[in-house]
C-alpha cells in the first residue's frame, strides 16, 4: 500500500528560506511503529487538509530521551535532549505538534531547563483548536450511532492535565461518546508508561492491558479511542486477547478525525 | 498548720495540672525537634516560596479536604472527625485553663449561660458524629476488611495504630459526654442531658464521676498528643506544611538531575579540552550520588512527605501495578521511607552522626522488583489526599539501579543501547527514520 506522502522537511524551509508555523514532532513510534505510523499519516494528511504550514524533522529528528528517563538513566536521556535542543534551536522552532504524549511531556516539561523553550501542544489541542477556527471541518455521518469510549494517556491526562480536548474533538464525530468508570484523573494506566513498554511485566497476576481493556470492553464500544500509540498498542493486543478485534477497533483520535473527513 | 495543708491541698490539682501539662510539652517538643532534624537530613531542594498558590493549595487540600472527597463515604466521614476534632479544641482550651487556673467551667459565665450551653451543646453534637465516624471507620477496618486496609504492608503495627487512634478517640469523646452529664453544676447539654438520669443521684459519687472523667478526658488528650508523632497520625500536623510545599509542577514533568547535567554538558562541549586534567576534587564535598539509595539521597520534601503519609492506601489502590498483583505498593514506598529514615534517626543519636549500619532504604527494604513494575502512571500522586507524591521517590531510586549499579532489566539496556547508537528504542537506523512518509 504504497502512497507517497509529500511531507516538508526542516531542511526543505530552511533551504527556501522559510519557516513553518509549527514543526511535527513525529517521535519513535510514529516513525518506526507500523501501527502508530498509520496514526503519523493520518495527522499529516489532517494537517495538509486544514492547510496547517508544518514540518518535520525527518531524519534530524532522534528519542526525546524520555523511555531513558522513567527507566532512570538520566545521563542517556541528557544526551538526547541537549543534541535535540540543539536542532530545534537550529531551526529557530517555536511551536511544536506531536501526537505522542510522552515526546509531548517530555519537550513542554523536561526541555525548558535544558534551553529548549517551545510552546508544545498535543495534536488532540490543535485538532481542537484547528475545528474550532473552522480550518477543519468533519462530517459525522459516518460514526453515527457508533459508540467511542476515550481511554485517557497518563501524560497528557494526569501528567498534564488535558482532559478535553480529545474528548472535544471526539464530539464532533455525531458519535455516542461513553466514558470507562475510571476516566480522566481516575483513568487506569494501559501498562506501556514508565518504560514498561520495552520490558516484561514483573511478576503479577494480570497484565494492566487486560485490566484496562476490561474497563473499555465494559462500555460496549464499537470503537476505543486512543491519544497514544503505546496505549493504543496495549489497547489493541487487550482487544485481541478477548478476541474481539472483529467488533471493536482500536483507533487514534486523529485516524478517527482523518476517516471522518475521508481522507 | 492545719490552714497550710489546707492550702496545699486545694492547690495540688492545679500544681499536677501544671506538671502533666509541663511533662506533656516537654515530650512533645522533644518529638518534634527530632522529626525535624530528620526531616532536614534529605537532601536541599530549593522550592520558591512563599507564594499565593501555595497558601491556595493548603487550603484547598489540608483544609478543605478537596481530595478525600473523591471517595464520598471516608471523604465526609473523616470532614465529621476533623471538624470535631478542631471545635472540641475550644472546650480543650476551658479545660487548660481550668485546670491551671483552679477555676470550673470559666467559659460559662464569660459566655452567658444560655450562648455556652448551645456551644457546648453543638460539640457534644459534633462528639456524637465523631464516636458515629469512628464506629463506622473501625467497622470499615475490621469487619468489612475493605481491601486497601488489607495488603501485606499494613500487617502488624500498621493496623494496630489505625485501630488505636479510633479507639482513643471514642474514649475520648466518652469522657466528654460522661464530664457533662455528672457535672451538677450545669444543665443537660444536648447529648449528654439524655445521660444525666443514668448518673448516681449520691453528690460525692457524682462528684468522683465528674473529676475521673474531667482528668480521664485532659490526660487522655496529653497522651494522645505524644503518642501522634509516632504514629500515621501524626498527618494531622502535617498535612499542612506538606501540602503547602506541594509540587505545583505537571505531574508529567521530572525533575532534570543537575550533577548529570553538568558532566553531560562538558561530554558535549565542543570546546572542551578531552586531555585537561580533571579538577581537582574537592575533599570536603559531599559525595554525589545519581539518584538515591538511602533516605539521604531523597530531598526534605520526600522524607517530610514521609512524615505525613496517613496509610490510608488510596495511592495503591488505585496502582494499576498493584492492581495487578504486582509487588509495588505506592503506600510501602512511603512507610518503608518513614521507617527507614526513623531508624537512620536513631542510629545517629546512638552512635553519633557518622555511624554507617549498613543497611539502605534501597535494597534492605524496598526491592528493585518492586521499583521496575512502576508505570510511572502518577495514579499515586493523584490519589494522595495530602499531595505526596511516592513516584518522585521510586524515579531517584530508580536513578541509582541504574546510573550507580547499571542494574537494569536487560531488555531496557538494550533499550538503552538503541537509543544511544539510532536515537530510537527500537533497532531500527537513525537514516531509515523519515522512510514512513514514502512507504
Ligand atoms: S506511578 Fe507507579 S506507583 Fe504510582 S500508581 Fe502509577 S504505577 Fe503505581
Ligand atoms: S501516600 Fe498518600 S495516598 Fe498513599 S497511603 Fe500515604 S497518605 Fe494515603
Amino acid at each position: 500500500m504504497a502512497e507517497t506522502l509529500t511531507v516538508p522537511t526542516m531542511a526543505d524551509y530552511m533551504a527556501r528560506g522559510e519557516a513553518p508555523e509549527i514543526l511535527f514532532w513525529v517521535g519513535c513510534a510514529g516513525s518506526f511503529d507500523d501501527r502508530a505510523k498509520k496514526i503519523t499519516k493520518a495527522l499529516v494528511k489532517l494537517l495538509q487538509k486544514a492547510e496547517v504550514k508544518f514540518a518535520v524533522l525527518g531524519t534530524e529528528e532522534a528519542c526525546t530521551g524520555d523511555p531513558a528517563k522513567r527507566a532512570g538513566n538520566e545521563f542517556l536521556f541528557m544526551m538526547q535532549a541537549m543534541m535535540n535542543v540543539q536542532v530545534l534551536n537550529g531551526y529557530g522552532i517555536e511551536k511544536i505538534v506531536t501526537a505522542c504524549p510522552h515526546c509531548f511531556n517530555t519537550l513542554k516539561n523536561e526541555y525548558p531547563e535544558l534551553g529548549g523553550s517551545y510552546d508544545v501542544i498535543h495534536h488532540t489541542q490543535l485538532l481542537r483548536d484547528l475545528m474550532k477556527d473552522g480550518k477543519l471541518k468533519v462530517e459525522g455521518g459516518s460514526f453515527k450511532g457508533k459508540r467511542i469510549t476515550f481511554h485517557d494517556p497518563c501524560y497528557l491526562g494526569r501528567g498534564n492535565g488535558e482532559y478535553e480536548a480529545p474528548r472535544e474533538v471526539l464530539e464532533k464525530l455525531d458519535a455516542e461518546l461513553s466514558e470507562m468508570k475510571r476516566c480522566k484523573t481516575r483513568g487506569l494506566c494501559c501498562g506501556a508508561g514508565g518504560a514498561q513498554m520495552f520490558k516484561e511485566a514483573e511478576k503479577g497476576d494480570k497484565e494492566v492491558n487486560i485490566e484496562r481493556t476490561e474497563d473499555a470492553l465494559e462500555v460496549k464500544p464499537d470503537i476505543i479511542a486512543a491519544g497514544c500509540p503505546f496505549c493504543n498498542t496495549m489497547m489493541t493486543d487487550g482487544v485481541k486477547h478477548f478476541e474481539r478485534e472483529d467488533n471493536v477497533q482500536v483507533l487514534d483520535v486523529a485516524e478517527l478525525i482523518a476517516s471522518a473527513a475521508d481522507l | 498548720m492545719i490552714d497550710y495543708m489546707e492550702q496545699v491541698l486545694h492547690y495540688l490539682p492545679q500544681v499536677l495540672f501544671a506538671v502533666a501539662l509541663g511533662v506533656t510539652s516537654y515530650f512533645f517538643y522533644k518529638s518534634i525537634a527530632r522529626i525535624r532534624r530528620n526531616i532536614n537530613l534529605g537532601r536541599d531542594l530549593q522550592l520558591e516560596g512563599p507564594t499565593a498558590e501555595r497558601w491556595k493549595t493548603m487550603a484547598r487540600v489540608a483544609m478543605g479536604q478537596t481530595k478525600m472527597v473523591v471517595r464520598p463515604v471516608a471523604g465526609i466521614m473523616h470532614i465529621l472527625i476533623y471538624l470535631g476534632f478542631i471545635l472540641i479544641n475550644i472546650e480543650v482550651l476551658e479545660i487548660l485553663l481550668d485546670g491551671l487556673l483552679g477555676t470550673h467551667r470559666l467559659f460559662k459565665p464569660l459566655l452567658g449561660k444560655a450562648f455556652y450551653s448551645f456551644l457546648i451543646g453543638f460539640f457534644e453534637f459534633l462528639a456524637l458524629l465523631v464516636v458515629v465516624a469512628c464506629v463506622v471507620f473501625l467497622y470499615r477496618r475490621n469487619v468489612h476488611k475493605l481491601k486497601r486496609f488489607w495488603k501485606p504492608e499494613m500487617k502488624g503495627w500498621p493496623a494496630k495504630d489505625g485501630n488505636y487512634i479510633l479507639i482513643i478517640e471514642l474514649i475520648l469523646m466518652s469522657f466528654l459526654l460522661i464530664m457533662n452529664a455528672s457535672d451538677p453544676t450545669v444543665d443537660g447539654f444536648l447529648i449528654s442531658g439524655f445521660l444525666k438520669p443514668l448518673m448516681p443521684a449520691d453528690e460525692g459519687t457524682l462528684h468522683l464521676i465528674e473529676r475521673v472523667a474531667w482528668w480521664g478526658h485532659i490526660l487522655g488528650i496529653f497522651a494522645f498528643l505524644n503518642y501522634v508523632p509516632y504514629s500515621k497520625h501524626f498527618h494531622i500536623i502535617m498535612a499542612f506544611p506538606n501540602t503547602y510545599w506541594s509540587n505545583l509542577n505537571a505531574k508529567g514533568s521530572f525533575n532534570n538531575l543537575e550533577s548529570v547535567k553538568k558532566e553531560v554538558e562538558l561530554m558535549m562541549d565542543p570546546n572542551a579540552d578531552p586531555y585537561a586534567a580533571p579538577p581537582e576534587p574537592d575533599p570536603n564535598a559531599a559525595v554525589l550520588r545519581f539518584g538515591a539509595k538511602d533516605v539521604k539521597d531523597l530531598s526534605w520534601k520526600q522524607l517530610m512527605d514521609s512524615y505525613t503519609c496517613t496509610e490510608c492506601g488510596r495511592c495503591t489502590s488505585e496502582c494499576p501495578a498493584n492492581q495487578t498483583g504486582k509487588m509495588l505498593s505506592p503506600r510501602k514506598i512511603m512507610m518503608d521511607t518513614r521507617d527507614r529514615l526513623e531508624a537512620v534517626g536513631k542510629n545517629i543519636d546512638e552512635h553519633g552522626p557518622d555511624h554507617d549500619d549498613g543497611k539502605a532504604l534501597l535494597g534492605d527494604h524496598i526491592s528493585a522488583e518492586e521499583l521496575w513494575a512502576c508505570t510511572s502512571c502518577n495514579a499515586c500522586v493523584q490519589a494522595c489526599p495530602v499531595n505526596i507524591d511516592p513516584l518522585s521517590i521510586i524515579m531517584d531510586l530508580r536513578r541509582y539501579l541504574v546510573m550507580e549499579e547499571s542494574n537494569a532489566p536487560t531488555e531496557l539496556n538494550s533499550v538503552f543501547t538503541n537509543i544511544e547508537n539510532n536515537g530510537a528504542p527500537w533497532q531500527f537506523a537513525q537514516a531509515d527514520r523519515f522512510n514512513w512518509a514514502s512507504e
